[in-house]
């Protein structure tokens, strides 16, 4: 019993997220993602400066998130409070930069 | 039978207590204390866009800003949160070994970071950026200064959880623990990566 006990345990732990090599394979990715945003420094990327180097920030942000900090594979309630923060925080920087007509 | 003898030994080995949510108060509680994270870099990142053109008689942004050097510390503090998520593995594998090996050098590429902005303070200081020098260096070393303030927070707190591991004095779920460190640690690498974009790269 203690053995389907500890197989039971391990099994739940092990399905909790990747392997430690898709984690690798994640951060590769990431650093190959940071190579671009720093390009953009050297290279001139034009009317796709801004747009690319948002792209690149958000999707950084969403695999972070996603893979290393579990939400993908967690319990909703879970990305529900962290989400909910970051809408309101953007709400509060939309709303402070409309404010000090940052736009105009 | 079995499957209520392997459920009840599942939550006494977590050192669980039952809740309403059926998920960890533990937990739960540190992604709403995340949630409101966001919201006082929000404010802050914020109150930067806003005054980040208000240099005064002080140095630009793009003057003072060495790119290529924060760029290695971004990559530091992004690696770090891949040698967290190792530790978290190793401690669902249960691992000790490992999982102190990988909250060392977590630790250890969080101080790596800190250091490299204390450098950078110090450089932007010699460059004549004081902290009230005009809205923008208030700005700047505010939210900077905030996001070193938690990375050193992190650090501490990966040290402790290390020294606690070893000496074997973790009450309750040592995974979980680990993970809720990993969280709070994931959060400020987060963090970083849209202070990187938006105050470093994206020219005033």
């Amino acid at each position: 019993m203690a053995t389907a006990t500890e197989h039971a345990e391990h099994t739940e732990h092990e399905q909790h997220g990747l392997t430690d090599g898709g984690y690798i394979k994640v951060a590769v990715v990431l650093a190959v993602i940071t190579a671009l945003e720093v390009s953009t420094y050297y290279v001139d990327f034009g009317p796709f400066f801004m747009p690319s180097l948002m792209i690149m920030m958000v999707a950084k942000f969403i695999i972070v998130v996603s893979y290393f900090m579990h939400l993908k594979f967690d319990n909703k309630l879970f990305s529900f409070m962290f989400y909910a923060g970051l809408v309101l925080a953007l709400g509060c920087y939309f709303a402070a930069l409309a404010t000090f007509q940052f736009f105009s | 039978m079995a499957d209520t003898a392997v459920h009840a030994a599942h939550d006494v080995g977590h050192g669980a207590h039952v809740t309403s949510t059926g998920l960890s108060n533990n937990k739960l509680a540190m992604w709403l204390f995340l949630g409101s994270e966001c919201l006082l870099f929000g404010g802050l990142i914020s109150t930067y866009m806003l005054y980040r053109g208000r240099v005064a008689n002080g140095p630009h942004p793009n003057q003072i800003y060495d790119i290529p050097f924060t760029s290695v510390s971004s990559f530091v503090l992004l690696m770090s949160s891949l040698t967290m998520v190792l530790a978290v593995s190793a401690a669902q594998r249960r691992n000790d070994q490992q999982t102190n090996l990988w909250l060392t050098v977590t630790a250890l590429l969080g101080a790596t970071f800190v250091g490299g902005q204390v450098y950078e303070f110090t450089a932007f200081y010699r460059e004549g950026l004081g902290f009230t020098t005009s809205l923008f260096s208030s700005s700047f070393y505010t939210l900077t200064g905030f996001h070193g303030v938690h990375v050193t927070v992190g650090v501490i707190m990966l040290l402790v959880t290390r020294s606690i591991i070893q000496k074997n004095r973790v009450t309750g779920d040592k995974a979980e623990s680990v993970e809720i460190v990993g969280l709070y640690w994931h959060f400020v690498d987060v963090v970083w990566i849209i202070i990187f974009t938006l105050v470093y790269l994206i020219p005033a």
